[in-house]
């Protein structure tokens, strides 16, 4: 009993040392998102390509796809578009856009300039599902499955190590899903 | 000059308090909304108080200026204006943002530590304090550390010495 007393400082220390290890480690930047394993929100937007017509999740692909908020004015967002510009060429999966918080002539502009690499752009420009989807600020970027379900949730820009690291591995399983 | 260097230091410090006191109120004045209660305008501003901002994290929904913030204070308007109660508003923020977006996080069983964790380390304090007192009062002098036969005789044979040195100076 005396000798576990003289060891508590020392027990107290790894306990402490444990949780701030752990610490070190955690980022608190990106928020775990609630909506994980939940099917998108509805939503009835414009589009950039529909003009005054209104499109909802009907609208959205049949096949898992890539939703990417983004908008001009995000600098991290010219980042990854080269990324997505490759995926679109090579086919590997559809990418929707929600241009978020933006106009849609700085859009255009913007997919005119760098290339589009989204097969439909989604205009929320109030910002408003963005809220729907927990967004806190451009980019994000969903991976949807087949079943309209939000498998995937990244925050902040894509580089290529994200995309071959997380994102990649993330689409084969769910593109492996909707064959089966 | 240099007392007027340390009013103008003590006036900067003031000047700067006033303008942080300033800022605060010009942004929180920033969005422009009409209640028809004062009660209504209250629970907007608690609301807006007890909301976390998600994307600059260490302020609430009130004085964040930044964009999903001024979204969410939006939200929080139009949901007191279609009569929801607090707690709907509340749920309208945890389906979306999570727990994050609470100030006050709720009692679950990973935050049951933040909780009760305080009150952990103010027991063991109690009980620390208590055990190191107990201790100091029943050990009378001389219980605790008596002395062996040895150590007994040792004293008393340096006793003796000192007492003979005494003398012998005397």
């Amino acid at each position: 009993m005396k000798n576990l007393k003289l060891y508590l400082p020392v027990i107290g220390f790894a306990v402490l040392a444990v949780f701030m290890w752990r610490g070190l480690y955690l980022d608190s930047r990106t928020l775990p998102s609630v909506l994980l394993d939940r099917p998108l929100p509805e939503f009835e937007l414009r589009a950039l390509e529909t003009g005054d017509q209104l499109v909802s999740l009907e609208d959205l692909p049949d096949e898992p796809f890539i939703l990417n908020i983004w908008g001009s004015y995000c600098l991290p967002c010219l980042q990854e578009n080269p990324i997505f510009m490759a995926a679109r060429e090579q086919g590997i999966i559809p990418i929707v856009g929600v241009n978020y918080k933006d106009t849609d002539d700085a859009a255009r502009e913007w997919l005119d300039d760098n290339g589009n690499p989204f097969t439909l752009s989604i205009v929320d420009d109030t910002g408003r599902y963005g809220i729907d989807l927990g967004v806190y600020g451009a980019p994000e970027t969903f991976i949807v499955d087949s079943q309209g379900v939000i498998r995937y949730k990244h925050i902040g820009v894509i580089d290529y190590q994200a995309w071959d690291d997380e994102i990649m591995p993330v689409i084969a399983a769910v593109q492996a899903e909707a064959r089966s | 000059m240099m007392p007027m260097r340390v009013v103008s230091g003590f006036a900067l410090i003031v000047m700067l308090t006033l303008v942080s006191l300033v800022s605060d109120e010009a942004q929180a004045a920033i969005d422009v909304y009409e209640f028809e209660t004062v009660e209504q305008e209250q629970r907007f501003r608690d609301l807006s108080n007890e909301f976390r901002c998600p994307m600059c994290q260490n302020a609430n929904l009130t004085s964040s200026p930044g964009g999903v913030a001024a979204d969410l204070r939006r939200e929080i308007y139009r949901m007191i204006m279609e009569g929801q109660t607090d707690q709907e508003i509340e749920a309208f923020m945890l389906a979306r943002y999570g727990d994050f977006i609470l100030y006050r996080p709720r009692l679950t069983m990973q935050t049951l530590l933040l909780w009760f964790g305080p009150l952990l380390f103010l027991l063991i304090g109690i009980w620390v304090a208590f055990t190191i007192m107990r201790r100091s009062g029943t050990e009378s002098p001389g219980s605790g550390e008596s002395l062996n036969a040895d150590e007994e005789a040792r004293l008393k044979k340096l006793l003796a010495q000192k007492n003979q040195d005494a003398s012998d100076q005397a």
